[in-house]
């Protein structure tokens, strides 16, 4: 894989030196490098709906939101950025505008503050970013910064703790760090006590063969 | 040019909480029902455990509501928007009743007579300013039988605290007297449950496990619940809950006398020159039908029943059906609700599984129950303490104190989520002239049909309320040993699942749509069903008297059918 990965949706550059914990000054790392270790790196599926401009933006924001730190991984590793992509092609497609125009209008609010693409600034600096979109300081934002930050943070919490089937949640990132313990069909009165450690099922809805037939279950979408 | 069906005795338009339930005594007495259903039949394959499927996305009112939900105002002079938040209704045989909590309440004695209670107690000055606040037509007695056709009907869960009188405490001591036991005992206790109970106890309150349209047992060849967690807004994958379609709409199919119409989309109710109405317009697939009936039942959702009699216009009703009095819409009523949320710290508290029925209820801070003098409002409401926290929701679950996202609110949730206890109130609501329903000039749906409009305000009687049962659900996680503790704000949400009036039930048709059997007081053959009936909200969910309604309209239908359809 090269970067030219990045117009086909996989992996762009960008997004591996910041899973790669390096950004910033760090981006001057040789493209021979990149090349040669990028197999070893989460690999990003092709997208549905985001450019690999704006998946990154999406993801590096996703990132601080919910960030990968002492209590866990977050929504970079929980593909929150995969169940957003998807759902923007289906049934949150009318929300597909605001998303064009909040990812332009970060970017630009990223690059006036600290002169750089919001993917492309320290971890301080995204959170300094995000903390004036969500207070409504953020300029030029349509109708207001907070607007784009709460679609984001809604969907966010949706990819984090909804359903795996939906292409967020991956490996249950999102249930175990709240303590659910994931779909079952029946709950017994042992596990409805106080106190008691229910251990984890880690099944979505598509492991139950019954719901196989659902209408409007989506096709293709099953988990990873 | 439309379709003319094979004539019908009754066409029922919407078969879900109370459409559903007035097919069974109508075949039962012999009559040909037809139903209008705007949505298709489903099964238990398609209720999948899935938060974002049904409570974010509400797959089940994919059919119809979802693409045209009413719109919403305060007042005439603020702007109009899309509805708030979700509105969850949904279309499919068995209607809403498929995906309800299924807390199932009898409305308090109080409630059929608030407003001359609360004056003969409290004087005239006790009723708010613009309130347009009146008795029911009717008395708990009176509606009593019906009730318990449908506990009975579906199996419903509870413990009796008022059996003909005498009290049982392991029951609700403040409900009214019932004439004979619950069907089925109350759903499983759990850990939080008892926990809550044993905190209310050590407050003086009063609390039972709360009733349930939810079959703790099988029953009448029924499924029993198996607590699984994914509850309200989803279909029961069990069988389980009290839904329309599993036991009176087959039951009326089996008899021989009901006909189902899957996805057909009434449009008009139509009238002939003598006044009365001679059967119902609609759309299935692309076809336009004519459904001729002898009687005609309005069936739909609070806003579905308002914004069909609108559009029905006719020469004898220029301004809609039923409404030469122009009380089409009017004495809308959305539920105020509040509530506490909690931190019990260093506790599992398990509340993941489950359904919103399975819970501790109390209602001591409600209706007259204790003393208003001073208190700036009237009535109060249930207080409740339910399991089944869906992972979205508890994720949603946070104090106010904290940051909504990054690395100290990802701690957060990891350390309390399994320990937040919560709390929630739903406040007695009353009707105010300037809350209503009607046709919005400029959105349609995808049909091209003017969609609802609600202009809805929450008044100070209702806030003040609110904020005080909303205390008293802290007081109460409090007394469960919970450190922070936050409220929920007061809150009446404009377009909601409980939504009452705008055909008001009454006895004068100055200012009442229906009479004191629902049906129209301009329109002898024309029933209206469902809680656009209810002058008053009361202080709980309201699909059990939406069914025990249904049911009696339905009754009278047959004890006068020569008078009404002659």
């Amino acid at each position: 894989m090269t970067i030219e990965g990045e117009r086909s949706g996989a992996l762009s550059r960008r997004s591996f030196l910041r899973r790669a914990g390096v950004v910033g000054a760090a981006a001057a790392v040789p493209v021979g490098v990149f090349a040669s270790e990028v197999a070893t790196a989460p690999e990003r599926e092709r997208l549905e709906t985001f450019t690999a401009t704006e998946a990154d933006t999406v993801d590096a924001m996703l990132g601080r939101l919910i960030p990968a730190d002492g209590s866990g991984p977050g929504a970079i590793e929980a593909r929150v950025l995969r169940y957003v992509d998807r759902a923007l092609s289906g049934d949150l497609a009318d929300s597909r505008p605001a998303y064009s125009a909040g990812i332009a209008a970060t970017n630009a609010y990223a690059r006036s503050r600290f002169g750089d693409d919001f993917a492309d600034l320290t971890a301080t600096q995204q959170d300094t970013v995000l903390d004036e979109m969500e207070r409504s300081v953020a300029t030029g934002f349509s109708p207001n910064s907070r607007a784009f930050f709460d679609l984001l943070r809604e969907h966010a919490l949706q990819g984090m703790f909804g359903d795996p089937v939906h292409g967020g949640n991956d490996d249950f990132i999102g249930w175990d760090l709240i303590g659910f313990y994931g779909v079952k069909l029946e709950v017994t009165a042992a596990e409805q006590q106080l106190d008691v450690t229910v251990v984890p099922a880690h099944k979505s809805v598509v492991d139950y063969p019954m719901f196989s037939g659902a209408r409007g279950r989506s096709k293709g979408h099953g988990r990873h | 040019m439309a379709v003319t069906e094979k004539g019908a005795d009754v066409v029922v338009i919407g078969l879900g909480a109370s459409g559903g339930t007035a097919v069974l005594p109508l075949a039962e007495a012999g009559l040909e029902v037809v139903g209008l259903e705007a949505g298709p039949r489903y099964s238990v394959r398609d209720f999948p455990a899935d938060e974002i499927r049904n409570d974010i996305r509400n797959w089940l009112g994919r059919a119809k509501v979802n693409s045209e939900v009413p719109t919403q105002r305060t007042t005439p002079a603020s702007p109009t928007t899309p509805a708030i938040g979700a509105s969850r209704m949904m279309n499919g045989v068995g209607g809403t009743s498929i995906h309800w909590t299924a807390q199932s309440w009898r409305l308090m004695p109080w409630n059929f007579v608030e407003r001359s209670e609360t004056i003969s107690r409290y004087g005239a000055s006790a009723i708010p300013a613009g309130s347009t606040l009146t008795d029911w037509p009717i008395t708990y007695e009176d509606l009593e039988p019906h009730y318990d056709k449908v506990e009975y009907l579906h199996g419903v869960s509870g413990k009796a605290g008022n059996l003909n009188g005498t009290i049982d405490p392991a029951g609700n001591v403040f409900e009214g007297p019932r004439a004979r036991e619950y069907p089925l005992p109350p759903l499983r206790r759990s850990g939080f449950t008892e926990l809550m109970d044993d905190a209310a106890k050590s407050l003086g309150w009063h609390p039972f496990a709360g009733p349930a349209a939810i079959r703790s047992q099988e029953y009448d060849g029924l499924g029993a619940c198996v607590y699984h967690g994914f509850c309200t807004w989803h279909g029961c994958h069990v069988n389980a809950k009290a839904s329309t379609n599993l036991s009176p709409i087959p039951k009326a199919e089996k008899a021989g006398k009901l006909k189902v119409v899957e996805n057909a989309r009434a449009t008009e109710i139509v009238v002939g020159s003598d006044g009365r109405v001679t059967g119902v317009k609609y759309i299935k697939g692309n076809a336009e039908h004519f459904q001729p009936a002898k009687a005609v039942l309005v069936a739909g959702y609070t806003y579905e029943n308002v914004r069909l009699l609108l559009l029905s216009r006719s020469s004898a009703f220029p301004n809609g059906l039923s409404n030469n009095h122009g009380q089409v819409g009017k004495h809308y009523l959305a539920h105020t609700r509040a509530g506490a949320n909690g931190v019990i710290p260093g506790r599992r508290l398990n509340r993941f599984s489950g359904t919103g029925s399975q819970w501790t209820a109390l209602d001591d801070w409600d209706s007259d129950f204790f003393d208003h003098s001073g208190l700036g409002f009237i009535g109060g409401g249930t207080m409740a303490a339910t399991m089944e926290a869906k992972p979205i929701a508890a994720a949603r679950t946070t104090p106010p104190s904290l940051p909504r996202w990054g690395s100290a609110w990802k701690a957060w949730l990891k350390q309390n989520a399994i320990a937040v206890a919560s709390t929630s109130t739903q406040i007695n609501t009353t009707p105010y002239e300037s809350n209503f329903i009607d046709l919005d000039p400029t959105t349609k749906d995808p049909h091209g049909i003017p969609v609802a409009r609600v202009t809805q305000e929450l008044k100070p009687m209702e806030r003040a309320a609110a904020q005080f049962v909303g205390e008293k659900c802290r007081d109460w996680l409090l007394a469960a040993g919970a450190a922070e503790t936050w409220l929920v704000a007061p809150n009446a949400a404009a377009i909601q699942t409980h939504a009452y009036g705008g055909t008001r039930m009454g006895d004068d048709p100055d200012e009442d749509v229906t009479d004191r059997w629902c049906f129209s007081h301009e329109v002898p053959n024309l029933g209206i069903l469902g809680a656009s009936n209810f002058p008053t909200s009361g202080g709980r969910n309201p699909t059990e008297t939406v069914m025990a309604l249904a049911w009696r309209t339905a009754d009278q239908l047959v004890a006068s059918w020569s008078d009404r359809t002659g």
